[in-house]
Formats: C-alpha cells, structure tokens, sequence
C-alpha cells in the first residue's frame, strides 16, 4: 500500500466535486476570523487564492519577491485561457475539456483533479467577466474564443496578446479590494526561505525582507504555496528572471513530496537564442499557430543557403518547403500540441534543415494568413476586384489587429519584420508539469501545507496544453482550494493564534542564517550567474527535448560536481543585511543546484516516452513517444533524504476509469 | 562595442547618492539593455564590488517591473517599450550612457537603481477593483454584452503595466496617466459603473496623498508610456471627476 492517499471522493466522475463540497467540513464565519493563512506568491493561484480566503472571512498574509503583486510572472501569459462554455456550439462540453486535457497529458494525470478543472471553468470566464476583466468580443457585444493546440473546439478566451495580464490584473483587484478591507496584509520584496513545521504541521514561515535583508518570522495556520514552476533551472527559458524553486523546495526537504521532476514543457514557438550571454528567452504565443504555417526547406541545400545568409526564405518556392507539421499531422496539422510540435522541430534541425546562422530553428509563416484574410476583408467591403497589393495591405491589418503585439515584440527582438519575412522560431523551456505533490485537496504530504498553480504536479500530466495553465491557476485559487482547506481548518478552530516564539521558528531561522552565512563566505571569485549558467546547459543538452539513460546519468554527476564546485568557487558581494541581488541570486541557485539533480534521476527511472519527458530509447518506428502503461502509470513523488541522490521513490497509480488509455494520435 | 556607463548609484534611501563611471566592451547589438547591465554586473562580482542593484523580472515587457532613466528618457530612447525590451543595436561604439532611477518624490530610491513604487499599489487599494466576491456565483459571462468599441478601449487602457514612466517624465510627477487608465478601465464597462462615484473621488485623494504632482496637460507621459496609453484617459478622469464630485 502506498504512503500517498490522494483523497479521490467516491462516486462517479461528474459527481466527486459536489459530493466532496457536500462532505467536507466547514468554518464558520466567526471562526474564520480566529484563523491566519499564508499565501506565497502572487500569480494567479495566489492573488485569487489571497482574496477569496480573505473574502471568506480568514486572515491572509501574501508574499512575494517582487516590488508589487502585480508583477508575478501569470503577467507575461500571453494567448488565453480555456473554458469549457461551448459559446461558439462546436460540441464543446466538461467531458471533452476533461479528456482533451487528460489525452493532452499523455494520461498520466488524475482523472478528478482534471474533471474538476473542466467543472470549474466556466465559472472561471464568470468571474473574471464579473470582475471588469475585458475580454475580446465579437461584434454583437459577446465573447470571442480562438482554438489552441490539440483540442478541435474553440474553447480559448483571450484578451489580445496580454491574456495573463488581463486576468492577472483581475485577482490583483481581487487582492486590492482585501488588503483595502485589512483581510490581506501584503508583504513585497520578500522571499520565503523556509517552512516552519510545528508538530508535524505547517505553522509558518521564514522570510529574508529583500531591502532591508531582515529575518522575519511569520506565523499561521496554513501556508498555500503559489510559487510557481521551476523552469529557471535551465536558465534559459520563457520564465521570469525572479522564477524560482526555492519556496517549494524547502518545502519539499521539510517533507513535502516532490512528484514528476521531469515533466517539463518545452514550448515549440519561442524566438531562438540569440547570444552566449543571453539571459532569458521570449515566447511567441500559441496562438499564432492559428495562423501561421510552420516549415523548413525541403532540399538540404536552400537550409544550408539560407543559415549562410545566401538565400531568403521569401525566395524558396512553394513546392520546395516543407510543411512538415501538416505532412505528419494531417488531422491536427500546425495545432498539434506543444510536445509534439516541439519534437518536429527539433528532428527537422537535427536532421540538417534548420534556419537561422546556427541551423536552430524553423520558420513560422503568416503569408497565407495574411492573403487569406485580406481576400476576406476585401471581399466583405465590397470591393469584389481588388488586386493583390490591396489584399495584402488589408490582409496585414487584419493580422495587425490580432497579433499586433506580438509582432511588434519579435521585431524588437530580432530586427525583422514579420509581416514581411517569416518569423524563426525554436523551442524554449516555458513550463513545469511536475511540482509539489497533492492530494485532491491540493495538500502536500505536509499537513497544513497547500500547492496550488503550477507549484503543484496534478492537472496537466506529462503535457500541458496551452491556455490551461491560466485555468487551473484560478480554478486552484477562486474554486477549490477556498473549499478544500476549510476541512484541514475545520480542526484549528480553538488552537489560537500560532506563537513564532517557539523553538521550531528558532530553529528555522537559525538554518536559514547558517546557509546565508555559508554562501556570504565562501571564497570564491565567480558570480551565481556562472553557476547557474553551467547548470543550465547540463540540464538542456541532458535532460532537454530528448534525454537518454547516459547522458542522464552523467547529467547527475556533473550537477552534483557543480554543487560542490558552487559551495566553494561562488562570490557574494556586499552584506546580508541590505538590498543585495547576488545573495538572492546564490541562494535561489543553491536550490536549482539540487532541484536539477532530482530532476535528472526522475528521468532516469521513468523508462518510458510520455508527453514532454522523451526517452531516445523508447520510441516508435516513425519517432513517436513509446509510452510503458503497464509499468509506469504513476506519478512519482520523490521524498527528500539529504541528497539529492538519495531521495526515495513512492508510487501513486493512476487509475482511469472513464477514460480509454490509447496511444496518442494526432494524425 | 564599448561603452562608458555613467551610473547613478546610492546605498539606499537616506543615503546621499553619486554618479560612479564603468567601462564595459564586447556589447553586441543583439543583447538587450540589461542583459548588457547583466554584464557589467558579472564583470564587477569578479573584481569584487558590489554590483549595480536595478529591477527586472519578466524581461518581456510586460510585468512593468524594469524602469531606468536611461540618457534622461523612461525607458531609453525607443517608444513604445520598456528597458528590457531595448536592444544594444540602438547605441553606438564609444557612447556615453548615462543611467538614473526614476526621479519623483513619491518613488524613493530604495537602492541604486531601483525604486519603491508602492504608492501605485496603494492608488489601486482606494478603489482599483469592482466590489464582486470571487466565490463563483455571479450570472454567465454572456448574459452582459458589451459592445465591442467599448470593450476594446477598456482593454486600452488596462494595458497599463504600472512601471511608472509616466510619472518619471512629467516634469510635476504627476501619476494621472497611471491613475486614469483604470478609472477610465471601468468607466468604460457596465460592470464598473456601480462604484464609479467612490473609485474616482478615492483614487485621486489617494494620488494626492502620495504626494505625486497634478496634470498640466503636457503630454509627456503619452509620449514616454511603453504601453501607449492615452491622454485621452486624463480627460475621461477629468470628467468622472467632475461629475462624481458633483454627485459627491
């Protein structure tokens, strides 16, 4: 019997989330008063998870590292959120966001995390209606959806290009209307560098305040971590600079469980890198996969040309480019899901028809949207014989209009115009299925302590889809966990206020001092970049869009090398006790540096392809991922024994009982 | 490349600040602005002193956090973006940059480069939000058309990232931009009607007390906005103003 119960209420799969509602305990609202709630991080599981706890009556304290709530990395979410509203008629329902997401995931996702996910998003789309968040709409004054990535409705919401935004700054308003109301008390500036843990509980935490370089100590009844995803560890990815494991991984060495490391999303439209020195790279969204027709040359020769700077892709015919995503997935086409695109792209590069000076990329091409469309337009303005510079120019504001930003955005970056030549994209890391381990509470194996958002492991499997990262952060935060935490509060009624005058703060706050003091004196001349930087081409060259057992194997030694290499060579500038970005830096570095090595180990044990987690080993005759059902339909929660190497493995089976396990097909 | 940085640099808020020089080489066009200060930073670790502290994060544009005066414009001399959004390719070899933080009197220094812009926080707590419970209860999303006009200019002007160029560049550091542009959000969506009265009369006394300045139509913050916000927004809070003091 395994150690890990994951709380699945009973009952058939439409009915868990009502009867769980039904079952679970309650606080009532005097109650709720008496009971403090710690939320880290401000993205969207905790802006909406701080103001509904707040707006329920208990007392929320946030944390974030930021210089506002505002800024969480939700913020940069660019193409939409799905709802399962069935406003356009296309057979949409719950069923079928459930089993796209769950097929999407490359089944090894929960079934009722997921189905709940889908019951709760229309809600969603609700809310933030409700909350002044303006939406797209379409003429007659209703919303408007566009399709994303292996799903054959058009579920998608979305507000322009600024989707993550937009609703971001919903639970921000959400948030403010709380703090206004002193439910919310708001600490900025500040990062969580510890879990408290009093009689096995979570009861607190330490903080480091960012400018003034102060240990504080706070306490509560629960902590809810909304930290996040651990994508940094590559240092190259879509993620913010600031992204970091360290909430959730202090967590995880105080006992918190640690599920599917290697799930990773490596998300196939991203602007290629560009430099050795380049510090993070920049998504284009999904959504343009709606439109633009991505491909490379089909003769070895133009590839080669064009990385020579001696052709241009506007100069290669029809007949000579390869469609490849059409050409292998007829059904799905350019809106096969991220991992599957991803993989494409890679095996076209690798296969030497790459573009770009380094070979490292592919071409996406909005030539045929841009006709397309102004052939529409000129056609619906009357204009029944326009010529083909009219059609181009009215085709080109209508892309304007709907991917403007985006646009102008790659033409910062790169110096050219896409509106004119097609823009090269490669796959760059953008999200982390794996996470913190919950149950269907979203409660780590830490009683009182929460994940939510992509801080946990639960809903999207080996594969995420796009614009469901949006949903299940504000499912976490407005739906469930408001509910879910009520039942573990339900027992803390009459415990009181908690006192940070215990020997457990004590001895939390004078681990947190050792491990500062440790990195402040090392001797080292090299900044935490460097390390970082190291660390993350291990991890992209060995545990990236293909990993194999060697390399993997190696990829362990060579971060447990660099770990020791990093506790001694590493400089901190400047003094603990004031505004100090390179201490922030080291000490966010030092958690990736064991966080990678978990990472590369969970890789190595799961003999199997599934979604984002490719296995050269494991693969079919045409180079699809080869998944094992029979000996790997688990999630594994890796438990923290000192190093990382010695972290123990436990199973949850996942069972699926309403859904056919088959082999994913997008063709 | 070479460049020689002129940098504004001050130990934190109570401290009397100074411009200190740095020479830096090998600078692509390609590299962004900070990633250019990135280095520079790299380069001062190495020979043990203390790096240059700014602020960053999304280093996409849009989380509103990286600000800098850079050669006496917000957010550099392109329009239309922020600091990390700028690339090298727009400097020459040999130029002389100078780099200051945002000056106003409501934004201290909280340490070299970086500013305290919570009093934009505290703007947004007076009235920044439409008073509807995030329990899930409310009427479909559907059942409230907005037209699309409407709709449209309230995501205009939601865009707003909240970096705070607007009021570096009014020369009264005035926050009316930051401050219409989500007056203007909801006055332009039924939903924010109902509050409309109080969200305008609190936020303004809210930017009052911050100590920003007022608005003498100059125009300068539209000009500097990374996100091209309209001045059209001041004249929408103008006249809430008016009509909800009236009410008032």
């Amino acid at each position: 019997m395994s150690v890990l119960d994951s709380k699945i209420p009973s009952g058939p799969l439409a009915e868990k989330w009502t009867k769980h509602k039904n079952d679970i305990n309650l606080v009532n609202p005097a109650n709720k008063r008496n009971i403090d709630v710690i939320v880290i991080g401000t993205g969207l599981a905790g802006a909406s998870a701080s103001a509904t706890l707040a707006e329920l009556g208990y007392n929320v304290k946030t944390f974030c590292f930021q210089d506002s709530p505002r800024r969480a990395h939700s913020i940069a979410a660019q193409g939409g959120i799905n709802a399962a509203k069935n406003y356009q008629g296309d057979g949409d329902s719950n069923y079928r966001l459930f089993y796209d997401t769950v097929k999407g995931g490359d089944y090894r996702s929960r079934e009722a995390n997921v189905y709940r996910l889908a019951e709760v998003s229309g809600n969603i789309i609700d809310q933030c209606v409700a909350q002044g968040v303006p939406f797209a709409r379409e003429y007659g004054g209703l919303l408007d959806n566009r399709s994303f990535g292996g799903v054959l409705v058009s579920r998608t919401f979305y507000a322009k290009g600024q989707t993550g935004q937009q609703l971001l700054l919903g639970a921000y308003s959400a948030m403010n209307r709380q703090i206004n109301r002193g439910k919310i008390q708001s600490h900025t500036r500040h990062e969580m560098m510890d879990l408290v843990l009093v009689d096995g509980k979570a009861r607190g935490i330490i903080a480091r305040n960012l400018v003034t370089g102060e240990i504080e100590r706070h306490a509560a009844h629960a902590v809810v971590l909304a930290s996040g995803g651990y994508g940094n560890v590559f240092l190259l990815s879509t993620n913010a600079m600031g992204s970091n494991v360290t909430a959730a991984w202090r967590a995880h060495r105080k006992g918190a469980f640690f599920a599917n490391p290697c799930f990773t999303q490596i998300h196939p439209t991203c602007i290629p890198v560009s430099g050795d020195l380049q510090a993070k790279l920049t998504l284009m969204s999904e959504s343009l996969r709606n439109d633009g027709r991505i491909w490379v040359p089909k003769k070895k020769e133009d590839a080669k040309a064009i990385q020579e700077g001696r052709l241009k892709p506007t100069e290669i015919k029809e007949e000579d480019r390869d469609y490849y995503l059409e050409r292998r997935y007829p059904a799905f086409g350019n809106l096969v899901p991220r991992d599957v695109a991803s993989r494409a792209a890679k095996e076209r590069c690798d296969a030497g028809y790459g573009v770009n000076k380094t070979g490292q990329a592919v071409y996406l091409d909005f030539a045929s949207a841009i006709e397309r469309y102004g052939k529409e337009k000129a056609f619906s303005s009357g204009n029944k014989d326009a010529s083909h510079e009219e059609i181009i120019k009215l085709g080109k504001e209508v892309v304007e209009a709907k991917y403007g930003n985006l646009f102008d955005m790659y033409e910062k970056i790169t110096d050219q115009n896409p509106y004119e030549t097609p823009m090269m994209i490669f796959p760059a890391v953008h999200y982390t299925m794996g996470g913190l381990w919950v149950d269907y509470n979203l409660m780590t194996t830490i009683p009182g302590c929460y994940a939510t958002g992509e801080a946990n492991f639960s809903d999207h499997g080996a594969n995420r889809l796009g614009a469901s990262a949006l949903m299940q952060g504000l499912a976490d935060g407005y739906f469930v966990l408001p509910y879910t935490i009520g039942d573990y509060l339900s027992n803390d009624i009459q415990t009181g206020p908690i006192s940070t005058e215990s020997k457990e703060f004590e001895e939390a706050e004078k681990s947190v001092r050792n491990q500062i003091d440790k990195l402040m004196n090392a001797k080292g001349d090299k900044p935490a970049d460097y390390f970082h930087r190291k660390l993350g081409l291990i991890m992209w060259n060995k545990c990236g869009m293909s990993r194999n057992e060697k390399e993997l194997k190696e990829a362990i030694e060579e971060i447990a090398e660099l770990r020791e290499d990093f506790y001694k060579n590493v400089r901190v500038t400047g003094k603990p006790n004031v505004k100090n970005q390179e201490l922030e830096k080291a000490m966010r570095v030092a958690d990736f540096l064991e966080l990678g090595e978990l990472f590369a180990k969970d890789a190595l044990h799961r003999n199997e392809s599934c979604g984002g987690h490719f296995r050269e080993e494991y693969q079919t005759e045409e180079g699809e991922a080869l998944r094992d059902d029979e000996n790997f339909r688990y999630v594994a929660a890796w438990e923290y024994k000192g190093e990382p190497k010695e972290a123990v493995l436990h199973k949850e089976e996942l069972v699926y009982e309403n859904i056919e396990l088959k082999t994913r097909s997008y063709k | 490349m070479k460049l020689n940085l002129k940098i504004w640099r001050q130990e934190n808020k109570d401290a009397q600040g100074k411009f200190e020089n740095y020479n830096i080489d090998n600078i692509h066009g390609d590299m962004s602005f900070l990633e250019m200060l990135d280095v520079l930073n790299n380069q001062l670790v190495e020979e043990n002193i203390e790096p240059v502290e700014f602020d960053h994060d999304c280093r996409e544009g849009i989380c509103g956090m990286c600000s800098l005066q850079i050669n006496g414009e917000p957010h550099g001399p392109d329009r239309r973006i922020t600091t990390c959004q700028l690339h090298m390719r727009r400097f020459k070899d040999g130029d002389t940059i100078t780099i200051e933080p945002f000056r106003a009197n409501a934004f201290p220094v909280v340490r070299d480069l970086a500013v305290d812009r919570s009093a934009f926080d505290r703007i947004q707590q007076a009235g920044g939000y439409i008073s509807v419970n995030t329990s899930g209860n409310t009427q479909d999303a559907n059942s409230l058309p907005i037209q699309k006009e409407n709709a449209d200019m309230a995501f205009n002007a939601a865009t707003c990232i909240g970096c705070g160029a607007c009021v570096a560049a009014c020369k009264n550091a005035s926050a009316m931009l930051f401050t219409s542009a989500k007056v203007s959000q909801y006055a332009l969506l039924p939903q924010g009607k109902v509050e409309a009265t109080e969200r305008v009369l609190n936020m303004v006394d809210q930017m009052d007390k911050e100590g920003f300045g007022n608005c003498t139509n100059t125009g300068a913050c539209e000009i500097e906005c990374p996100k091209g916000i309209s001045l059209e927004n001041i004249a929408r809070l103008n006249r809430e103003y008016l009509s909800a003091s009236l009410k008032g």
